[in-house]
């Protein structure tokens, strides 16, 4: 990647944009997930029972099945569950970005330093990656969760604690490569400082990987959080979670079933919309398979 | 011999990473808020019984001296004693093991055995449909929440077509102690129960497809892009113009050196497929290490928390190392010079 | 003397994203019985093209072949039946692979991935050999690419050899079936200097001790010097000059040829 006028950045960006929106399933995962953004952020103003949010009961109106008042139907005390839906993206999202938010600057650091400068750095590193790796993220998760105790806050806490390992990895490799090419050697003859050649030279190289891969993740992110929140192990109720909704409507299957089939769809459809997005920015700037 | 040195260099980092994890696991243990004798015994025991509890785990003595008491049970195989009930976790762990043993290794199994064939047809018949068929299905199969699949499993072919058992591992008229090897399709075999064999079967199907459908999409997509890669090496061209058949050439000279990225998949996937088997042992009631580690959880029972994760990562552990030799005898170029390529 | 091979007026395209490319534009040329004969070009020039439509591997779609014809002992190969193109390819005519690093599979040993050709080709050919038999042609071929220890070099991976050894293997892959035509895609440019020097010597040698004919296809000029007779240029899809080697060095018409032999010294060393 050579960096060229300010004019071809700007052919190029317009060329990647061109190739992208050529790519179906990538804009049907950006759509998914542009959607999901803002209904999550503007979920009190355009959801119909925002105080449906709280321990509100409304007894005459329980197992109502999917109609005009309520697209989602109701819950078994009564509260519309397509409002409870849209204001479970809000958790799941912020779970989402948490995590990730925390998991990839250490990361890629890591993978940074472990890749450029080999040696015993090296050696600490990815030995302890690789002890990291051994341990389920959910079973890491449910374990924190169990110590100190359930909330929102410890799950991001533990998902974050191990999810580092896989960026980590994926910029190691990368950079071991880059390690010995042209410009790097050059930019090291030249005298620049490790900072600049990590930070200016390498890390640059491995943005569109790291895009992908976020993209990915975000969607990884959100069904382990579900699955904690599955368990009883996320957020505490009465804030809505989509993962607990799912497990609270479980009880009601097979008669009331949109108390968990739409809440878990709408988890599979966000998920679905971050790995079609990934895809196609894998497509997009043809980096090699990541995951 | 290069083959040997480097089975050696892996077990000896797999006890490496077994060690890395006893701390990690101790220190979550040991940085509770809070006391985890006064925790497992809960608000109403008095502090004569806590202080006793706290005294025979040991809690009283600096936090080195802990961590040796807990790697010299380890490193004897012994994972201590449930804060609960008092009993030795290894005999929970072994009495529930095997059942989380046979549900995650037929998962394992059938994930190979389906995903390997499916990424080698949908790279047969790249962008046609086969190809888009697959990739649908891994991308969706990644995507379901494990739970969810689990429960819609449940209620379609459990409840509304009833035709499968949903829940445990045998009906509950069926008596059968699998007393050889805790495997139930084995030991039914052994004792000549073909009934026995026949319902553990049945009651495997759900939680195997529910629990295997995300890896086998995995290492589907991974066998299609490692195929497709291998495909475009200049030794497959070389094989055509010679003369090698299309169905040899498919079969033998692209899927054997194709076939190790699949597998080291497999292994890192492995992992998530023990978390998703705590869920999936949930749902479907299946009395296996994961049913215990959760019942651990929610009574905050350390030591058997401790137990499961350890146990868990132990696992994890000795798959990796067995799919490292399996890795040896596809890829000579490991065995040669004893490092992944 | 009488053509074994000859090209006449061949036509290729390439269909991409919908966008038909032709990539050889009536191309003909003949390699007699027993000649070395060189076809030169920059890369994309069309050679590779050329050579791969020859052998039958042009993967096709996306490539078809608009026209021309191209005669094997006076048959046309693109009008015969698959069967018999089957039947010569890999036999009586056979190729020397390019590359040492990538064209052997690196998970089969020599033993075996020679063993399967020549079981394939023996059956095309309808020839009765058992496997024993087939070992000792592949250890008789082994020895005429002057390996020094056959049985060992048959049992080895590819990674446990040198470049230069298995570029040597490779030619003996061409030379299992006794071929009548040897065509050669650069051989030896993936290795340094003296290795190719080799490499090229023992080609030569072989193809004047098997009197074979050989198509040596390559974008150094240095090396055509050495080997062939007869030379034919290609620029853009098009043979734009042919004649004797030697004529050709000293008197060429074309600018483009004139820059090629310009850059032989340059193109001696490794690929560049």
């Amino acid at each position: 990647m050579s960096l060229g006028t300010e004019q071809e950045a700007l052919s190029n960006a317009w060329q990647n944009w061109f190739r992208f929106s050529r790519n179906p399933t990538a804009v049907i995962g950006a759509i998914i997930v542009i959607t999901g953004v803002m209904l999550a952020i503007l979920a009190p103003y355009i959801t119909p029972y925002p105080d449906h949010v709280g321990a509100v009961v409304d007894f005459r109106n329980r197992h109502q099945p999917p109609s005009a008042d309520h697209w989602f139907g109701t819950d078994n005390v009564g509260r519309d569950i397509f409002t409870r839906v849209i204001f479970g993206l809000r958790i799941s999202l912020l779970l989402a970005v948490v995590v990730l938010s925390i998991a990839i600057p250490v990361g890629v650091i890591l993978g940074l330093l472990a890749g450029y400068f080999g040696g015993w750095v090296e050696v600490v590193i990815m030995r302890i990656t690789d002890i990291a790796l051994a341990i389920p993220p959910l079973v890491m998760a449910l374990a924190v969760a169990a110590v100190l105790s359930p909330s929102l806050v410890n799950s991001m806490l533990a998902i974050s604690l191990l999810w580092w390992t896989w960026h980590t990895r994926l910029i190691y490799s990368i950079t071991r490569q880059l390690r010995t090419q042209e410009f790097v050697e050059a930019a090291e003859t030249l005298g620049a400082s490790k900072a600049h050649i990590l930070f200016r030279e390498i890390l640059p190289n491995c943005v569109s990987a790291i895009a992908v891969k976020t993209s990915l993740d975000a969607g990884f992110v959100i069904l382990i959080g579900a699955a904690l929140s599955f368990l009883g192990l996320g957020i505490q109720p009465p804030t809505p979670d989509l993962g607990t909704m799912v497990a609270q409507g479980a009880s009601f299957l097979p008669d009331y079933w949109w108390q968990s089939v739409l809440p878990g769809s709408a988890i599979l459809i966000l998920a679905l919309g971050f790995n079609l997005l990934g895809d196609g920015l894998r497509d997009l700037f043809d980096v090699e398979d990541v995951r | 011999m290069e083959f040997l040195a480097f089975l050696t260099r892996r077990v000896l980092w797999s006890v490496l990473v077994l060690f890395g994890l006893s701390i990690v696991i101790f220190t979550i243990a040991r940085i509770v808020p809070g006391d985890p004798a006064r925790m497992a015994l809960g608000p109403r025991a008095s502090a004569d019984q806590v202080a006793a509890l706290q005294q025979t785990l040991g809690l009283d003595r600096p936090m080195w001296e802990q961590y040796g008491l807990f790697l010299t049970g380890l490193s004897q195989g012994d994972l201590g004693r449930s804060l609960l009930t008092a009993q030795s976790v290894n005999v929970d762990i072994a009495r529930t093991f095997p059942a989380t043993f046979e549900l995650v290794l037929c998962t394992i199994l059938l994930a190979f055995i389906l995903g390997v064939p499916l990424g080698v047809a949908a790279a047969r018949w790249k962008d046609r449909w086969p190809d888009n068929l697959v990739r649908a299905l891994a991308i969706f199969s990644a995507v379901t929440p494990t739970f969810f699949l689990a429960l819609l499993l449940q209620i379609l072919a459990g409840y509304v077509l009833n035709i499968l058992p949903t829940t445990g591992r045998l009906p509950a008229s069926m008596s059968f102690n699998a007393d050889v090897t805790g495997l139930l399709l084995i030991d039914s075999l052994i004792r000549g129960r073909l009934d026995v064999f026949g319902e553990a079967i049945r009651h495997l199907i759900l939680p195997v497809i529910a629990l295997g459908a995300a890896t086998m999409g995995q290492i589907a997509r991974i066998t299609r892009a490692s195929m497709i890669d291998v495909s475009r090496q200049d030794y497959i061209e070389a094989a055509r113009a010679f003369g090698v058949p299309d169905r040899l050439r498919m079969f033998k000279y692209m899927l054997r050196p194709a076939f190790v990225p699949p597998l080291t998949i497999t292994g890192l996937e492995f992992a998530s497929l023990i978390g998703n088997a705590f869920v999936v042992e949930l749902i479907f009631s299946w009395p296996g290490m994961a049913s215990y580690g959760i019942r651990a959880i929610t009574q905050k029972d350390l030591n058997a928390i401790m137990g499961v994760v350890m146990v868990s990562g132990a696992f994890f552990v000795l798959v990796n190392l067995l799919i490292d030799v399996l890795v040896g005898v596809v890829d000579p170029r490991v065995r040669i010079r004893g490092k992944r390529a | 003397m009488s053509a074994l091979l000859s090209v006449e007026r061949l036509s290729v395209s390439f269909t991409t994203y919908g966008r038909r490319t032709q990539v050889l534009h009536d191309v003909s040329l003949n390699v007699p019985e027993g000649a070395q004969i060189a076809l030169v070009g920059e890369s994309g020039s069309g050679k590779s093209v050329t050579m791969k439509t020859i052998m039958g591997i042009l993967p096709i779609p996306p490539a078809k072949i608009e026209g021309g014809r191209i005669l094997f002992e006076g048959r046309d190969l693109l009008t015969m039946p698959e069967r018999d193109r089957l039947r010569l390819r890999g036999t009586a005519m056979s190729m020397v692979f390019q590359d040492p690093m990538s064209s052997l599979n690196p998970v089969f040993t020599i033993q075996d991935q020679l063993g399967t050709i020549l079981k394939y080709a023996d059956r095309r050919l309808g020839r009765d050999r058992d496997r024993r038999g087939r070992y000792a042609r592949i250890l008789e071929v082994l020895g005429q690419v002057r390996m020094r220890d056959p049985e060992r070099v048959a049992r080895s991976f590819p990674i446990m050899l040198s470049g230069g050894m298995r570029q040597r293997i490779l030619i003996a892959m061409a030379l299992l079936s006794e071929p009548r035509l040897l065509i050669a895609d650069e051989p030896g440019t993936a290795l340094d200097v003296t290795t190719q020097a080799q490499i090229l010597k023992l080609l030569k040698d072989l193809v004047t001790e098997n009197r074979l004919a050989l198509l040596m296809i390559t974008h150094n000029l240095g090396v055509v010097r050495e080997t062939c007779g007869y030379t034919y240029v290609m620029n853009k899809g098009r043979i734009v000059e042919h004649g004797q080697t030697q004529s050709i060095f000293d008197a060429p018409r074309e600018e483009y040829t004139r820059s090629l032999i310009a850059a032989v010294p340059r193109l001696t060393g490794r690929d560049a």
